[in-house]
């Protein structure tokens, strides 16, 4: 079973595990991912991107927001615990070459997936723009990390507390119109993110791809549960992804498909926080 | 057929009372006395009970009616059920055991040629194998009067189980021989056995969190416990089989990556069919609409049937449409029942006699409630506002001219469409081979539908790999995998031991 070496808490629902896993770490590549399972007999396997890796120390680092009944019980965990289950690395890997121009469009939680991607895309030796996207300042992860590999980094957050006080969209507009107009932009975050950045870019014909992540059991190809329209195709997120042509994915059918257990999931959340309530009653008494 | 036909009291009292009679004779049974008795029903759990439980349904033969039925056979001399089997039990020897009332003789005699005897008892077709030629059968030209050997078999597995009397093969002295198994389905399991017999150090490496494949993933509760599969695995464990789950082969390492850096001298590629076919209408990427792979993973392995204790959510339904007509059909029907849907109909091109399904899963689904909509085919899915399944147009068919294979294949009548309210659209067609080892082992060959393609000897286009199961064969049965996996085991352990 994985252990946990170390672990942050980035922000109020943003955490941070560096875990045990050898042959993932020798094994990864940029835009790849793992799935994990908490718990053993009942816990259910959720995908989480692989945000960074030490093949020497053979470790991988996972960041995660707690969202859910399953990503709250992995945020309890402590430095020393285990992780029931953890399987990859899985997914294609990004193909990275020298093009130029690489523009990185990271939201949210997306920016973690999106560092080693960046990084992969900067020592192929391309020009490197960063545009990182956070509701507040609280809410943005790994600055230090991509202004270390970033030729120019761009912080935008909808309140203003920290950079432009804008959409990701509006600085990637303006790379588009601009002398150094991107070869390629990889957009991850929040669908509704990746489906404006697409958006933003296809009247300039900057070829976007978006790192997609869907509803999954196995993650092998075998359960079909990620499956998503690709430029009228059928394609499995697990293993014909986690990267698509973003000018070409039905982002409006990819997020109803995420809402599909709305309301179990909800009521498996509600159910685990009068737990903890009733727990931290008990102790406080 | 009523339930009283099939109630384990009755049927136990029935039994204990022919078997009473039989004793008390003087003569011996002559062939016209076996034949003159009639088939023992298996007992099972009444439909309108079993259909909101995940417990078998089947309960299995009493000792007194498989001694009864094992005294059905006449013990011919050509023993055609024999060949019949894919993995050539001696069939008439472990009948005449338990007619005899020696079940240990039974199972050990099993036991020789099958590794799975209580999975294949229960989910092996004999009627289109072992059954389908055996001479009972034959003089009375009903395939279902033949002796129900696998019912026997089921018996005589569940007998020994249930004695924990189990013993563990015999494992030869260590040769130094390392073996790699991917997957751990019946065609890996069988593989992983035959060679760690030899004394090879075999090390099973298994995709998912919990060993067992299809028959854990796929077949639910209700046809196979998964008790009986974990007690399958913890044989090859205590065999010393090493059993590595969450380690996908191709990404986690390379198939090639197990000989050159780990030091496997040999790969046996078992990794099942596993890549969903979908019907490519309309919508069918909507919200409600799922793989039976997908369905079908969620209540088994995850079991997201306890839906107060697991983590995984499954789709609430109320009217479920099943397209396909195979046992992962009436699997996926009989569990959405079970799941608490009030309706759920099976969509099926064709009719019943060219279904693919087992005739007795057809009647288990049939008893449980669920509708057969035959010669019917759907055209599209419908969506409301928010994505999600409202309903699905289904056109009929009807059955026309024989085709060049003398089959009347279904035409769609024009103008025949109409709409039936749904809220979940399950996917049962079947199966094409998973891309993700073909994928990343370079020299690999496969053939188009993406099977990897093998010799007479399971041996793939690369020294030292070999393949079997599903992976090769296309979705076939849990028998045939195992069939497979001998010939491949036997081809490992030659390979090996020419490498002295």
């Amino acid at each position: 079973m994985p252990l946990i070496l170390e672990k942050k808490q980035l922000s109020a629902d943003v955490f941070r595990l560096r875990v045990q896993a050898p042959l993932i770490a020798e094994e990864r590549k940029a835009g790849q991912f793992i799935i994990l399972q908490v718990n053993d007999g009942f816990g259910e396997r959720i995908p989480l991107t692989i945000a960074d890796a030490d093949p020497a120390e053979g470790s991988i680092t996972l960041i995660f927001q707690r969202v859910g009944k399953t990503t709250r019980l992995l945020s309890e965990l402590n430095e020393g615990d285990n992780i029931a289950h953890l399987v990859g690395p899985l997914g294609k890997p990004t193909h990275v070459e020298k093009v130029g121009h690489v523009v990185v469009v990271g939201g949210g939680i997306g920016v973690a997936p999106s560092y080693p991607i960046a990084q992969a895309m900067k020592q192929a030796g391309n020009k490197l723009t960063v545009i990182m996207g956070a509701r507040n300042k609280d809410l943005i992860i790994m600055e230090d990390e991509m202004r270390a590999i970033a030729d120019d980094l761009i912080i935008c957050t909808d309140d203003g507390s920290v950079g432009r006080k804008a959409l990701v969209t509006e600085p990637l507009k303006e790379l588009c119109e601009s002398a150094e107009k991107p070869d390629l932009v990889i957009a991850i975050g929040p669908p509704i993110m990746m489906k404006f950045c697409a958006k933003t870019t296809e009247p300039y014909a900057v070829h976007t791809l978006v790192s997609l992540n869907t509803i999954m059991v196995d993650g092998t190809g075998m359960c079909g549960g990620c499956r998503v329209n690709v430029g009228g195709e059928v394609r499995f997120v697990c293993v014909d992804g986690p990267e698509f042509d973003g000018h070409k994915v039905d982002f409006d059918n990819m997020m109803s498909r995420l809402k599909s257990y709305k309301e179990q999931e909800h009521s498996k959340s509600c159910k685990l926080d009068a737990a903890i309530k009733a727990k931290e009653a008990e102790m406080a008494q | 057929m009523s339930h009283e036909m099939t109630d384990p009291e009755t049927l136990a009292a029935n039994a204990r009372e022919k078997l009473e009679s039989i004793r008390s004779r003087e003569a011996p049974l002559t062939t016209r006395d076996r034949r003159a008795i009639e088939r023992q029903e298996m007992p099972s759990q009444a439909p309108e009970v079993r259909r909101s439980n995940m417990c078998e349904v089947a309960l299995g033969l009493t000792p007194e009616q498989a001694q009864i039925e094992a005294m059905r056979c006449i013990q011919c001399k050509n023993q055609p059920c024999v060949e019949g089997c894919p993995v050539r039990i001696d069939i008439p020897g472990f009948i005449k055991q338990i007619a005899e009332g020696n079940f240990q003789g039974a199972i050990d005699i099993i036991k020789q040629n099958s590794l799975l005897p209580a999975v294949c008892g229960r989910v092996c077709p004999q009627e289109e194998q072992c059954q389908a030629v055996c001479t009972v059968g034959k003089m009375a030209k009903d395939v279902d009067k033949a002796v129900s050997i696998g019912r026997l078999e089921r018996f005589a597995a569940d007998w020994e189980r249930e004695q924990g009397t189990f013993e563990v093969p015999e494992v030869k002295p260590a040769t130094g021989k390392k073996v790699a198994v991917i997957g751990s389905g019946p065609a890996s399991i069988t593989v992983a056995a035959d060679v760690r017999r030899e004394g090879h150090q075999v090390t099973v490496f298994e995709a998912f969190h919990r060993p067992g494949g299809v028959m854990i993933y796929g077949i639910p509760e209700f046809r196979l416990p998964k008790s009986i599969v974990d007690l399958e695995i913890q044989t090859l464990t205590k065999m010393g089989v090493e059993i590595k789950t969450d380690f996908v082969v191709g990404r986690t390492r390379k198939l090639t990556d197990l000989m050159k850096k780990d030091g496997y001298d040999a790969v046996f590629v078992g990794t099942g069919a596993g890549l969903p076919k979908f019907m490519n209408v309309e919508g069918e990427n909507l919200v409600g609409v799922f793989s039976a792979n997908e369905y079908l993973t969620r209540s088994n392995l995850m079991k997201a049937y306890e839906k107060e204790l697991a983590d995984t959510p499954i789709y609430p339904s109320r009217k479920v449409a099943v397209l396909g007509g195979g046992n992962v059909a009436m699997d996926s029907a009989r569990t959405a029942l079970r799941l608490g849907a009030q309706e759920v109909h099976i969509i099926y091109r064709r009719t019943m006699n060219e279904m693919p399904a087992r005739v007795e899963e057809v009647h288990h689904a049939q008893e449980e409630g669920v509708v057969f909509d035959l010669l019917q085919n759907p055209v599209r899915i419908l969506g409301d506002d928010h994505g999600c399944v409202k309903a699905i147009e289904v056109q009929r068919f009807e059955l026309g001219e024989p085709d060049a294979s003398g089959r009347r294949s279904p035409v769609p009548i024009p103008g025949s469409e109409f709409m039936m309210e749904v809220d979940t659209v399950i996917v049962a067609i079947g199966n094409e081979s998973n891309p993700l080892i073909r994928q990343t082992t370079d020299g690999l060959t496969v053939n188009k539908r993406g099977n990897i393609i093998v010799d007479d000897n399971c041996k793939t286009s690369i020294d030292g790999v070999y393949a079997g199961g599903d992976i090769v064969l296309g979705a076939a049965t849990v028998i045939l995998a195992m069939g497979e996996g001998r010939r491949a085991a036997a081809a490992i352990n030659e390979m090996l031991a020419s490498k002295a």
